[in-house]
């Protein structure tokens, strides 16, 4: 980003009078300007109410001791779809899609015992393999001395093969899955990979049909260990309307998908910007172990989740009223210094790395979070192994949005 | 000081005496003893310091409470004798409390 936005972000952020920051502008997140905004909101509003925005009225959790306490209490703070869903962005209601990420208990917890055991240790080992030469293989076929955008070449390619893996997808049609997975998320606007809903409708009709075919073939055929065949056979979800199918769908691909994608591609950035931690995990390969939960926590691929009050709560000395919009931005959460030290370095040897807010806690926490970590862990084994440096050669491009934080562009070079 | 032993999945045993009011979590964290991550802390908010208490020992520890009962049950590995080590407070009463690790925390 050049200079003068940063500096015009600076000056929002500084001088706009507090009930008039409003942190969820998607421009603060593609111009990477959001730090000033949520470190004045820490220290003078750390509860926040913002009356007015392009999403509505919300507020705003930016500390990781009260983001925690609105984590632990599900039984006031719902994340059901019928009161708007888990992200700042209400959905239009008609296109509400219903997964397990927005329901409450009990039917939230019945539906995600179905897909837990995917990610259980003894699976995990069993992915290892796979992901691991797909690594590989995508590590040697990348160009020497040329500049390319590592984002496509490498992060997507990692996260969409090993989506297929997980489905059991065709491998050739890899790329449906992620195509799926930023139309799921996109921000309608003219130009954009989705100009309308129903371009977003569109596209999720698409890929509903494509997998109801491979649910068909799966749910007369003995149970397998992919997501299509425990959920064609789970109890609690071999029942599931076509729409909820949609929306676990959704919910598995997205959440599979960009977050770890921009995890793998912030590491690359991170290293750059911070040639000593470079040199600290050229020295000694086995920092992989730490330096990937600081990548997740630096990085924090999803900024915030939302919750909506369905009774009065009061958090940090406020009250939130029934009805309200709650918004805990993990973003911040990450970056408070009473919670983490030095929390804007980025260090890949902390003691603590895996206490972050990136995964979420309680009820809703990850459930792919031990399988995002492998994934990286994999990746920067390999990457050590091969590459003595990755420069980036030039600025990233980042996605404009308040919820999925990441990148679309990094310009990388290998020597070679 | 009571003594609490934290058994590997591979089996390896470390010992620890632990002072009364701290929890089981706390005891491994400060000892550096393998195979309890606590992601969150102590909150009961994630569930990655997982163990498995043995029979002898359920009725002097309890059994979870309706928080850490969520917690557990998306546990990958969790067991009718499992707890979160974090939930366990150390006492007198239990001096030797042996407690068995799962394969992974998650
Ligand atoms: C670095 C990578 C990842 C990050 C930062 C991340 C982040 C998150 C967060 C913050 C939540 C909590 C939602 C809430 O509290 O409302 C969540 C839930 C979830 N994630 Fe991930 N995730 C990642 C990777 C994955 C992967 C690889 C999968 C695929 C298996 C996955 C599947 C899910 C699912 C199914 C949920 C819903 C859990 C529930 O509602 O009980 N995630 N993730």
């Amino acid at each position: 980003m050049n200079a003068p936005v940063d500096m015009d972000h600076a000056r929002i952020a500084a001088t706009t009078p507090l009930d008039r920051l409003d942190p969820s502008n998607p421009a603060i997140f593609r111009d990477d300007a959001w730090q000033p905004y949520f470190a004045r909101l820490r220290a003078e509003a750390p509860v926040h109410h913002c009356p007015e925005s392009m999403f509505g009225p919300y507020w705003s959790i930016t500390t990781y001791k009260d983001i925690m306490q609105c984590e632990l209490a599900h039984k006031v703070l719902s994340s059901d779809s019928l009161h708007g869903g888990i992200s700042i962005r209400d959905r239009d209601k008609a296109l509400r899609l219903p997964m397990f990420i927005a329901m409450d208990p009990p039917q939230h917890d019945d539906q995600r015992k179905v897909v837990q055991p995917i990610v259980a240790p003894d699976n995990l080992a069993k992915m290892e393999g796979i992901i691991r030469a797909r690594a590989i293989e995508i590590l040697e076929g990348l160009p020497r001395n040329e500049t390319f955008n590592w984002v496509d070449r490498v992060s997507i390619e990692l996260t969409v093969s090993m989506l297929a893996t997980l489905f059991d997808f065709p491998q050739e049609q890899r790329r449906r899955l992620s195509h799926w997975s930023d139309c799921a998320t996109a921000l309608p606007m003219p130009g954009g990979l989705i100009e309308t809903e129903d371009q977003r409708e569109a596209a999720l009709a698409e890929m509903l049909g494509v997998f109801t075919g491979l649910w068909n073939e799966r749910v007369n055929a003995a149970p397998r260990p992919d997501l299509i065949s425990m959920l064609a056979h789970g109890a609690a979800t071999r029942n599931m309307t076509p729409r909820e199918f949609m929306g676990n769908l959704v919910l598995l691909i997205v959440g599979g998908n960009d977050t770890t994608r921009n995890s793998i591609s912030g590491g690359v950035l991170f290293l750059n910007e911070n040639p000593a931690e470079y040199a600290k995990l050229r020295a000694n390969p086995a920092l992989v172990e730490t330096m990937v939960p600081e990548i997740i926590r630096y990085q924090t691929p999803l900024a915030h989740m939302r919750r909506t009050a369905t009774a009065d709560f009061e958090v940090g000395g406020r009250t939130i009223r029934a009805g309200e919009k709650v918004v805990m931005w993990y973003i911040s959460g990450n970056r408070d210094p009473a919670a983490i030290e030095e929390p804007d370095r980025f260090l890949i040897d902390r003691k603590r790395p895996r206490q972050h807010l990136s995964f979420g806690f309680g009820i809703h926490r990850c459930v792919g979070n031990r399988l995002a970590e492998m994934q990286l862990k994999i990746l920067w084994e390999e990457i050590l192994q091969r590459f003595p440096t990755i420069e980036v050669v030039g600025k990233p491009q980042r996605v404009y949005s308040a919820f999925v934080h990441g990148i679309t562009d990094l310009p990388v070079r290998i020597p070679g | 000081m009571p003594r609490v032993t934290y058994v590997e999945y591979n089996g390896r045993e470390h010992g620890i005496e632990l002072e009364a009011g701290l929890s089981v979590m706390q005891g491994a964290i400060e000892n550096n003893i393998p195979g309890i991550d606590a992601d969150c802390g102590g909150e009961c908010a994630c569930a990655t310091c997982h163990v498995f208490v043995p029979e002898e020992w359920l009725a002097k520890t309890g059994t979870p409470g309706e928080q850490e009962a969520s917690m557990l049950g998306f546990a990958a590995t969790a067991q009718p004798n499992s707890r979160l080590a974090c939930q366990i407070t150390m006492s007198e009463a239990l001096d030797g409390l042996v407690v068995h690790m799962p394969e992974a925390q998650h």
